[in-house]
């Protein structure tokens, strides 16, 4: 397996979904190219960051005031109710 | 080096009673909807539109949207997936709104793909979040992940960020399983090329750790 191919199947790989054999030629690939062995590790540090970051939290006043204004927005909307929802 | 353990979802098996409550006119089941997905309905929009205003309009929109539209809510697909196909819609409305000399779609295939191969090749810290403060850590993550197109952004936080799957990603935004997997392997690459420079391994004496480029 060259590092190209590897690359392509990086996805399916960090997300679990590959057959057996494809993982061990990739596996194989990874315990002696530390390039690539580098991208997966960082790549997958990468998700794991923006995962657990809290970046663009709502804040929870602004919570509470966007949950009355839908609310009440429904509310008068079914009140007129021009159209079965 | 393993898979990466998708995010846990709230359970929804009682999503479906909830919305045909609200199909039926009870707005406090529709509230409870509301207040399952505004918290990743504005992290979506916040993400592709860069501006908490913007985000909040969205949100807003968003689950107007879904309500005035529970009828044609047919329940072949989780109420999020349809909700955040609605949400991601009104987003990037709010972008081309803002940018209209330059039309958003997600149709469009960026650039090549050498925009993606690997140029810099570093270890990073063993703890790289642990190199920064919060808060310089979410400036360098929200400003890096603003420099991608909004196509790869969109797929990378809703596969990557929310842990939709990448059926339900596809659903979301219309798009094929294989052009999402095509997306999201070009934004996994692209932050973490950009990232590189936040959170490789320095070392002593060298300010810009350049070591282990990639020749081309």
């Amino acid at each position: 397996m060259k590092c190209a191919d590897f690359l392509q199947e990086l996805t399916n790989y960090l997300d679990g979904v590959m057959d057996d054999r494809t993982k061990i030629e990739l596996e194989d690939h990874l315990s002696w190219c530390h390039n690539c062995y580098v991208v997966c590790d960082t790549t997958k540090k990468t998700i794991e960051i923006y995962r657990d970051s809290q970046i663009y939290e709502l804040p929870d006043d602004l919570r509470t005031r966007l949950e009355s204004a839908i609310i009440s927005k429904c509310q008068s909307h079914k009140k007129s109710g021009p159209q079965k929802v | 080096m393993g898979a990466i353990q998708p995010k846990l979802n709230e359970p929804v098996s009682d999503e479906l009673a909830l919305v045909n409550a609200a199909k039926a006119g009870d707005v406090s089941a529709f509230e409870q909807l509301v207040k399952r997905y505004d918290r990743n309905v504005f992290r979506i929009a916040q993400h592709i539109t860069h501006s908490r205003e913007d985000a909040e309009d969205v949100v807003q929109e968003a689950f107007l949207k879904a309500y005035s539209n529970l009828g044609q809510f047919q329940g072949q697909s989780k109420f999020y997936t349809w909700l955040v196909r609605i949400a991601v819609n009104e987003a990037l409305m709010k972008l081309r709104r803002r940018r209209p000399e330059r039309f958003v779609s997600l149709d469009e295939d960026v650039k090549t793909e050498e925009d993606s191969l690997p140029r810099e090749v570093a270890d990073w810290s063993p703890n790289p979040e642990q190199l920064y403060n919060q808060s310089e850590l979410r400036d360098i993550l929200s400003r890096t992940i603003q420099g991608l197109p909004p196509t790869f952004r969109t797929v990378f936080v809703l596969r990557d960020v929310e842990g939709l799957s990448t059926e339900e990603t596809a659903e979301a935004l219309d798009l094929s399983v294989p052009a999402v997997k095509s997306r999201l392997l070009r934004a996994r690459l692209q932050l973490r090329e950009r990232l590189n420079r936040y959170f490789q391994k320095r070392e002593t004496g060298s300010e810009n750790g350049n070591n282990g480029d990639v020749q081309q």
